[in-house]
């Protein structure tokens, strides 16, 4: 199984690299920071407008690959992502918003499978039932909502409850409430407050694609032979279905999970932007407006890194629930 | 469909009607399931509304109306007006419009894409198979929403069109995968290898014997990517990287509406509704599709149950 793993990253190292390359230089073709400083007023003259650009290792007159030469220099030797637009750090910014993003992505994201797996296996466990039915009905209809609209209904809905009770109910801007006097458990009760609707608008998707695929995979199993031969050799019908049934209809599921953490990736940053959180997201968003590149790139790779990881986890989740799998 | 181009020594051709037998079974199964029935009415009634609803009102989807600013549904502005006293009905029918046009166009060009490339993937093997899985699990690493926003700025003044390729560029990947295993078990079958040693060219065999029998697949994936795709031409275009004015889509009205929609709820509602239901029905048809047309299930769902003891709870 390790040499296996080993396989396996390696060839996403060799994916990443390319990948990072390529959105480097699709950023460097697509956004174009000399006319944001052409713009600036005064307008600062071209060879200033040059400088500054070639001092933030953006200058569209040097070719392409070298700029990315010296960017991923300063990137494997310093641990340097480069400066944004403003000539700030861009490492100073990333690691800000990192926490914030991690935050959402990690409890939204296992929320949402935990919640999936569970009500899938429920569902298929009492197929037909009225909570079968209920629970099918709810995840098409959320599967058939796009995440920012689940957000902005989520949040429309918080409006709706500090208008209606003449105070804020439950948080819906940002991550926690700015100047908050008290301690630390006022601290972290502030935080799970502030995290409730972005985590939900999240998990809320992550639970209905999950519980469709859970319910068929488990309603496979529900008919296999070796279920009834579990519940013949005298184990409950219960621990019967969890330690055959469940582990067995959750293998297929390790690979939809590195799928679905592009759209919950994706999902993330909408739901950051709508709900104030300044986490990575939100700042792709504000940085393709501001034709920052290293911005956009560092983004990138953020976002190349955590599907990687995710997928990496999936090999590994894979290769140890499967006895079948021994490379 | 296999059993007869396994008996069949003459290639059948491509759009030869499938047996009336599986034909006739696969329509019944359609009509039996009530969600693909509704799911294709609320459908067709979308189409309609979309394509005859600008005939309906008096009002144009741009003209300003100072008189009616910000006015609620009345018998006048059937959706009721926004800020500048544009009609909102004939805005979101115009939006509408839009958004169908793009998620069909995406499916289409989606579809094709990721069935040639799995079906040459699979059935030519070796380098060429290598290479489009690396491109495939290259283009995996990115969310194609990132790339998209990156090269939208390009696109300004392009026109929507371009935004139809690039989403389709995008949305192709993970199709092609299933396509390319499912080839790879159909390369080597009787009627494929028996097509090649008559010396039928690959192509012709990818396109004549290859995809006909994952059409099946392809068409309930289809179905799905349409709706797939509206979601996210309506986010894309929310966060200002998709459908731009003079052109409306739903998207681009909901993103109007959104700083509205507590105080004037129907500048959002009407918008948001219409997209999540044209989505539920397209769904509602992919799912039907798939129980009427997978050969491996028995008689649609019901079965399955007959085939199980129901148990009560101990």
């Amino acid at each position: 199984m390790i040499r296996y793993l080993a396989k396996r990253l390696s060839y996403y190292a060799v994916l990443l690299v390319v990948a990072v390359f390529l959105a480097y230089a699709l950023s460097c073709t697509a956004l174009g920071p000399r006319a944001y400083f052409e713009a600036k007023q005064p307008r600062p003259s071209a060879a200033a407008v040059d400088r500054q650009l070639t001092a933030l290792n953006i200058n569209d007159r040097t070719p392409v690959v070298e700029r990315f030469a010296t960017w991923a220099d300063g990137l494997v030797f310093h641990a340097d992502l480069g400066r944004t637009i403003h000539n700030t750090s861009v490492n100073e910014e990333f690691g800000r918003r990192i926490w914030v993003s991690l935050r959402l992505l990690l409890i939204g994201s296992l929320l949402g499978m935990a919640l999936g797996v569970a009500g899938g296996a429920w569902s298929a466990v009492k197929q037909y039932r009225i909570s079968d039915r209920t629970l099918t009905v709810f995840s098409f209809v959320l599967l058939s909502t796009p995440v920012f609209l689940v957000a902005l209904l989520l949040k429309n809905g918080a409006i709706a409850a500090k208008n209606a009770a003449g105070h804020e109910v439950i948080p819906f801007t940002g991550y926690e409430t700015p100047n908050l006097a008290g301690g630390l458990g006022a601290h972290l009760g502030d935080w799970a407050l502030h995290l409730l609707l972005p985590t939900l608008s999240l998990a809320l998707g992550g639970l209905a694609t999950y519980s469709r695929y859970q319910r068929s995979t488990m309603l496979d199993v529900l008919g296999s032979d070796y279920l009834r031969t579990a519940e013949a050799k005298g184990l409950t019908r219960t621990r019967a279905l969890l330690k055959h049934g469940l582990r067995t209809a959750v293998i297929p599921m390790s690979t939809m999970f590195a799928y679905s953490f592009l759209g919950i990736f994706t999902g993330a940053a909408f739901t950051e932007t709508i709900f104030g959180w300044h986490g990575m997201g939100e700042w792709f968003i504000q940085a393709i407006n501001e034709q920052d590149i290293n911005a956009v790139v560092a983004v990138n790779l953020f976002a190349a890194v955590v599907i990687l990881a995710a997928g990496f986890l999936a090999d590994a989740l894979h290769a140890a629930l499967d006895p079948r799998v021994r490379y | 469909m296999t059993t007869t181009v396994l008996t069949d020594t003459v290639p059948v051709p491509a759009g030869d009607p499938a047996p009336s037998g599986r034909l006739r079974l696969v329509l019944a199964r359609l009509t039996a399931a009530r969600g693909v029935l509704v799911g294709a009415a609320i459908v067709l009634l979308l189409f309609l509304l979309a394509f005859l609803g600008p005939y309906l009102t008096p009002w144009d989807y741009a003209t300003p109306n100072y008189t009616a600013i910000r006015q609620p549904p009345s018998a006048e502005h059937w959706f009721g007006t926004n800020g500048i006293g544009q009609d909102v009905f004939a805005q979101t029918v115009r939006g509408l419009q839009k958004s169908l046009v793009i998620g069909l166009l995406v499916a289409l060009f989606s579809t094709v894409l990721a069935s040639l490339v799995g079906a040459c993937a699979g059935y030519f093997g070796g380098w060429t198979d290598r290479a489009l899985m690396f491109l495939v699990d290259l283009m995996l690493i990115f969310p194609s929403f990132l790339i998209i926003a990156i090269v939208s700025p390009k696109l300004r003044g392009t026109g929507w069109l371009a935004f139809v390729l690039l989403l389709g560029l995008f949305n192709w990947m993970i199709t092609a995968r299933v396509v390319r295993s499912m080839t790879l078990s159909l390369k080597e079958r009787e009627f494929v290898r028996a097509a090649s040693f008559m010396g039928v060219r690959p192509f012709r065999i990818i396109l004549r014997h290859i995809l006909p029998n994952v059409s099946s697949f392809l068409i309930i994936d289809a179905t799905i990517t349409v709706g797939g795709a509206v979601m996210s031409e309506a986010a894309l275009s929310y966060f200002g990287f998709g459908v731009r004015a003079p052109d409306v889509s739903l998207g681009t009205l909901l993103a109007a509406g959104t700083g509205d929609a507590p105080v004037f709820p129907w500048l959002f509602y009407f918008a948001a509704a219409l997209l999540v239901l044209f989505v539920l029905a397209v769904n509602l048809i992919g799912d039907g599709l798939r129980d009427a047309l997978d050969p491996t299930a028995d008689a649609g769902r019901p079965a399955r149950t007959a085939r199980r003891p129901r148990r009560r709870n101990p």
